[in-house]
């Protein structure tokens, strides 16, 4: 029994590789751009349009909307990278339902890479809004004492992310896996259900802390007024 | 190790195309058709409300013309009531006056229908009465009736004032070819000479007498010349009957039109 997709490893040449987690991951990326694509090739902007597109507005106005209810001022700014971020982890989830289907989530190296980027993310976006100097600042706020706490919560909260993400991915495929040996006909339906739902959670949770990280470093502080003196 | 930090590179490598071709061909297109929907609902709407704006301006434009509509025919129809009680009043006026006249010509004609039918009775009673007694007399007429009319005759010409004798006289002298007597019956020989001899005494002429029978004398005798004539004859004693019966019946005064439409 596999722990990861990286294990399954079709080609290698040196230390370039090219395993399931890849491999599933271009494929996964296939589905999206090509039905993206497919999609948005028949765009209609009158009256009446097709499922696929109401779908895929519903989808894009429902994580505009969430995006915004976090905080972050211009939604559009942050969609490309939070809605892909959920969009490939909720459709890795899904496609778990596919037979010989590795999800990409279920490896380490792809939630690490997710959080990765994120963990560039959240600097990033906090730059651009605020500047350099503006962003730098948030590090020794409240105090510069602050400073190594603020580090190591950048560092531990992108750590957490990724094992996180991963742990519940894993796990709901491992447990999958599992019962499938043990009772092999009710428990790996409702299980796999539930893992569809788990799945769904994690990239609504992944995507948001996510934001949550990006809208924190993009806030401007405001300065606490001082209380009027008293004699 | 379950982090292969050349996967680890990958996926991110991965992460990062995939962000950018879902931008590519998901986000942008999607967005911009929302926007252009969106766009297009909030010109329409625009549009809707500028429609909307016009439509209520004129629908006060159409109020008040209806307002307006509604006076004029509320003066119009007042006028028209008006117009039309007047005509009416006018027709009926019209119409009284003609059934007025209607009804004083109709007095009028039965007036004189009555008249002509009273004219028509009374003479018709007038004219059976006398045939009747015409007819009478004609049948009682005897020799000692006659001799009686002669002596009558007679005692008129005596009687006759002067005027009329003088005039009867100038006429019976006048007359070359002599006087005409006329007798409802052929009068007998001592009657003509009596008649004869007082004619003569009377006028104091001597002419000579033709004697004609004349039956619508009635009776009666006439003596004329020249155009003037002095006469006797029951004829004349019906005539003043008739007079005095046409003064009897003759109809009190015709009531005035007036007076009967009031």
């Amino acid at each position: 029994m596999r722990l990861s997709p990286d294990e399954w490893i079709f080609w290698q040449h040196g230390f370039v590789k090219l395993n399931a987690t890849i491999v599933f991951t271009w494929a996964l990326m296939g589905v999206l751009v090509l039905g993206s694509a497919l999609v948005t090739r028949k765009l209609s902007t009158g009256r009446t349009q097709s499922r696929w597109q109401s779908l895929l507005e519903i989808v894009l106005t429902a994580i505009l909307q969430q995006i915004e209810e976090v905080g972050l001022a211009e939604p559009r700014r942050y969609l490309g990278f939070l809605g892909t971020l959920f969009l490939f982890v909720a459709a890795s989830s899904l496609c778990t339902v596919i037979p010989g289907f590795e999800s990409p989530t279920a490896s380490l190296s792809t939630t690490v890479a997710l959080a990765v980027s994120v963990f560039i993310a959240v600097p990033f976006f906090g730059i651009v809004v605020q500047g350099l100097g503006g962003y730098l600042k948030t590090y020794v706020q409240p105090t510069p004492v602050m400073l190594p706490f603020n580090l190591i919560s950048e560092v531990s909260r992108t750590l957490a992310l990724a094992v996180r993400l991963f742990g519940n991915m894993m796990s709901g495929a491992m447990i999958v896996g599992i019962l499938l040996s043990i009772t092999p006909f009710f428990f790996p339906v409702v299980m796999t259900m539930l893992g569809l739902l788990t799945g769904m959670v994690q990239a609504y949770i992944f995507s948001i802390l996510a934001a949550v990280y990006i809208a924190a470093a993009t806030r401007t502080r405001t300065p606490v007024p001082k209380p009027a003196a008293t004699h | 190790m379950l982090i292969d930090w050349f996967t680890v590179g990958a996926q991110a490598l991965n992460f990062i195309v995939l962000v950018w071709l879902m931008k590519r061909f998901l986000y942008k297109p999607v967005l911009a058709a929302i926007d252009a929907r969106e766009k297009r609902i909030a010109s329409q709407l625009a549009d809707a409300d500028k429609k909307k704006a016009a439509a209520q301006s004129e629908r006060a434009d159409l109020q008040h013309k209806n307002d307006a509509f509604d006076q004029e025919r509320a003066a119009l129809l007042a006028k028209a009531n008006a117009d039309a009680d007047a005509e009416r009043q006018k027709l009926l006026d019209a119409a009284r006056a003609a059934a007025d006249a209607l009804a004083a010509a109709r007095r009028v004609s039965m007036a004189s229908d009555a008249r002509t039918l009273d004219q028509a009775l009374r003479q018709r009673a007038q004219d059976e009465v006398f045939a009747v007694a015409r007819q009478a007399l004609t049948d009682l007429a005897t020799v000692d009736l006659e001799s009686s009319v002669c002596e009558l005759f007679i005692a008129r010409l005596r009687s006759l004032e002067s005027t009329a004798l003088q005039e009867m006289a100038a006429a019976l002298k006048s007359a070359n070819d002599g006087a005409i007597v006329r007798t409802a019956f052929a009068l007998p020989t001592a009657q003509r000479t009596a008649v004869h001899k007082a004619v003569n005494e009377t006028f104091g002429v001597k002419l000579t007498l033709h004697y004609e029978v004349a039956p619508a004398l009635v009776g009666g005798i006439e003596l004329s010349a020249n155009g003037h004539k002095v006469a006797w004859s029951i004829a004349d004693y019906l005539a003043s009957l008739e007079r005095g019966v046409h003064e009897l019946l003759k109809p009190a005064a015709a009531p005035s039109p007036a007076g009967n439409a009031a």
